[in-house]
């Protein structure tokens, strides 16, 4: 792989970080993020689709008349979703039925149309692939990280799994009732984003 | 970029030819899949209908051992509410049987949309605005085929959005044996406790009529007394919830519920 790709894939996860970085796509981080298993679904559809639209829409990019780009590059993306929803629905039920609406929303995650408006209207279609699966993986980090806090200290739990006992269960964890609340990613975020430009300073801002 | 694309007959085309391509893929996905999303959602009916009647411990949890054991023991009714008459009933648990094909069929949130299958209750307590005019009850069946658990499907507002769950009574049509909900949209850690095994496992023996054949089962805030046979813990933090389902149950036991049916099934027989 050459450097160039590599930088394309992995580049988003840490360095240019769709949530952290350019603070797109919160909403869904918000409202996904109270259990792991359903955090790392989201984040498969998301890289699934973030993936799949930019090929698709790199492959058409010198076709794409510039008054339409963003109806036709929606029309890609809804498409795909609707895909993603229908295979959730046939083949894991019971976790279709908890992310419901959400992965329909996955049509306005900014950060799917900001990278097929932002690198695959410009580049070619491998590249553009590469960049859709880091962007995802780089949003989907982000997800299981939120979601591990929200859920090991909300509910107890790590995917499901008891790993502090909660009180009503008879043990002596008292879960915070905060983290269980979508909001909560706020301040979950809040602090990732900070860590993460005290570890790499060139992420602040200039005023 | 070339200016002759940008023609208006040109950029009608190629929006056209994408949405023919898009509408291709979506649908070619949605009919393939169908067929497994209708088994799917048939086996999750199935399982809460098991877990509802107390017998899901005795699969192993895989789909096979699910559809086999609802196929031995449950028989479904469909039953017309208001008159309490029982429209049809499955004798056998196969394709053959009219009647399995139709409880197969039933959906009761397009019943309640279609107004001629539906009406406006007068006391709309579980505020679901229309109630379809039939449900479908599960009669469990023990291995010497006596009913040991009767399932009811019960709907009812939440805080957020209607819940749907079941009701497992015992033969006698009064002793509570689960309240299962199956889908709903609660708050988690709050309403969405309703889930909580350990809620559940205050329902079994609490009383939904009284000697007077009142419905008198409901969550009590603060805990419900040792000896309330008809009283169940509210769920802490969730009052609407617990008042959601509090109504629920009044609403589906009562008189525009399956309270007509039960007297006369408690007087005649299910036959």
């Amino acid at each position: 792989m050459s450097s160039d790709a590599k930088k394309v894939l992995t580049g988003p996860i840490v360095d240019n970080n769709p949530i952290a970085l350019q603070v797109l796509g919160i909403c869904s981080a918000l409202a996904v993020t109270s259990s792991m298993a359903n955090a790392l679904v989201m984040s498969l559809a998301v890289i699934f689709v973030t993936a799949f639209s930019n090929l698709f829409i790199s492959i058409i990019r010198n076709h794409i008349p510039s008054s339409v780009r963003i109806i036709v590059q929606m029309a890609i993306i809804a498409s795909l979703v609707i895909v993603v929803d229908q295979v959730l629905k046939a083949f894991s039920y019971q976790l279709s039925k908890e992310l419901a609406v959400f992965v329909g929303l996955i049509i306005t995650n900014c950060i799917v149309m900001g990278r097929a408006e932002a690198f695959a209207m410009k580049e070619k279609p491998g590249l553009s692939f590469l960049d859709g699966i880091g962007n995802g993986l780089g949003y989907g980090a982000i997800l299981m990280l939120v979601a591990f806090f929200r859920e090991l200290f909300g509910f107890g739990t790590l995917f499901g799994l008891e790993i502090l006992p909660l009180i009503q269960n008879g043990g002596w964890y008292q879960a915070n009732g905060l983290l269980v609340l979508p909001f909560s990613s706020f301040f979950v975020i809040g602090l990732i984003i900070w860590a993460l430009r005290q570890w790499k300073p060139e992420q602040v801002e200039k005023d | 970029m070339s200016s002759n694309k940008e023609t208006f007959g040109k950029t009608v085309g190629f929006v056209l030819a994408v949405c023919v391509v898009c509408a291709l893929l979506v649908s070619f996905s949605a009919v393939q899949l169908k067929p497994l999303q209708k088994a799917n959602k048939a086996l999750d009916q199935q399982t809460k209908i098991l877990e509802a009647s107390g017998l899901l411990a005795e699969t192993d949890g895989s789909s096979k051992s699910i559809k086999a054991l609802y196929n031995e023991k449950v028989f479904g009714l469909i039953v017309e509410l208001d008159s309490g008459n029982i429209e049809c009933s499955v004798k056998e648990n196969n394709a053959e049987d009219g009647c399995y094909t139709q409880i197969l069929n039933f959906d009761e949130r397009r019943n309640a949309r279609d107004t001629a299958l539906s009406s406006k209750p007068e006391d709309d307590l579980a505020g679901i605005n229309r109630r379809s005019n039939t449900a479908v009850v599960y009669l469990v069946k023990n291995e010497t085929g006596a009913i040991s658990t009767v399932v009811f499907p019960i709907i009812g507002s939440g805080l957020w959005d209607l819940m749907y769950g079941y009701v497992g009574l015992e033969a006698d049509l009064n002793t509570v044996k689960s309240v299962i909900y199956s889908d709903h949209k609660e708050t988690p850690g709050l309403g969405a406790e309703v889930l909580n095994p350990k809620w559940k496992a205050l329902w079994p023996g609490k009383k939904i009529y009284n000697d007077a054949d009142v419905v008198k089962i409901k969550l009590v805030k603060g805990g419900a007394k040792p000896g309330n046979v008809h009283g169940v813990d509210a769920l802490s933090g969730a009052t609407l919830t617990s008042n959601g389902v509090t109504n629920t149950l009044q609403f589906w036991f009562g008189e525009e519920g399956y309270k007509t049916f039960i007297t006369k099934y408690l007087a005649e027989g299910v036959n």
